[in-house]
């Protein structure tokens, strides 16, 4: 079970710069390191991070990622979204042996 | 000779090494890439390059009109120039962006960010790594 943790702030008010941080447990194999064994450890990497709103009328991009093995082992990302509208943020990582998972957390203003 | 090596050094750091240079034309897209707007956090000294903080930050009003649509962070001495591109939404608000990256040796670190009307501006910081990253075996 792939543990992540969102922080979506509680209840900004309309029009406020908000910081989503969003932080996933997943070793970022490089796949340029040995093993106790002296042969190269197989890369296994996240690729791809996505953040959507889902405000009722479709999906709008809030942030992207394209991670590569420079990024430290369980990947941090912190970025900023003028909460505008309610709605769902929809959270997915997508990477290497066919790993992938979603998260979703709301987002109301006040 | 000293003379001459004293002289020829900050044109040496200054330039970028082909590949990376090659990494951040390949971002701007044939756009030039100027210095400023871009401010990039993270340590002088690094004890441990397995995992360092650092956010990119940039100068933008974030309006309809002029914002920031993407970052990317590149580096000079890892095995991989890249190290991650960011790509912001149209309602960002704000153009700055963090996470953890590794760093293999001492080195510099570049982030690069593109605007709505194609413009490309950058920073680049010299890092010193004490305890590497990603070369280490497993423990």
């Amino acid at each position: 079970m792939v543990r992540a943790l969102i922080h979506v702030p509680k209840q900004p008010r309309r029009g406020d710069v908000i910081e989503i941080r969003a932080l996933i447990e997943h070793p970022m194999e490089t796949g340029y390191r040995a093993g106790s064994d002296g042969q190269l450890l197989a890369h296994d990497l996240i690729r791809w991070f996505n953040c959507s709103l889902d405000s009722g009328n479709g999906k709008e991009l809030v942030f992207s990622a394209q991670l590569f093995p420079a990024i430290a082992a369980n990947p941090y990302l912190a970025f900023h979204l003028r909460a505008n509208k309610e709605g769902t943020l929809h959270f997915s990582w997508e990477g290497d042996h066919g790993f992938r998972h979603t998260e979703t957390a709301p987002l109301r203003v006040v | 000779m000293t003379g001459w090596l004293a002289c020829a050094r900050p044109v040496a750091a200054a330039a970028l090494p082909d590949d990376l240079a090659a990494a951040v034309a390949a971002f701007a897209g044939g756009m030039p890439v100027r210095e400023g707007r871009v401010s990039l956090e993270i340590a002088e000294l690094v004890d441990n390059g397995n995992t360092v903080p650092v956010s990119v930050a940039v100068d933008s009003p974030m309006t309809e009109a002029d914002h920031v649509t993407a970052i990317s962070l590149f580096n000079e001495r890892n095995p991989q120039r890249e190290v991650a591109h960011f790509v912001l939404g149209p309602s960002a608000g704000l153009a700055r962006v963090s996470t953890r990256m590794r760093l293999a040796t001492t080195q510099r670190v570049l982030a690069i960010a593109r605007m709505r009307d194609g413009s490309c501006w950058s920073r680049t910081v010299e890092v010193i790594v004490t305890l590497a990253a990603c070369v280490e075996s497993e423990l």
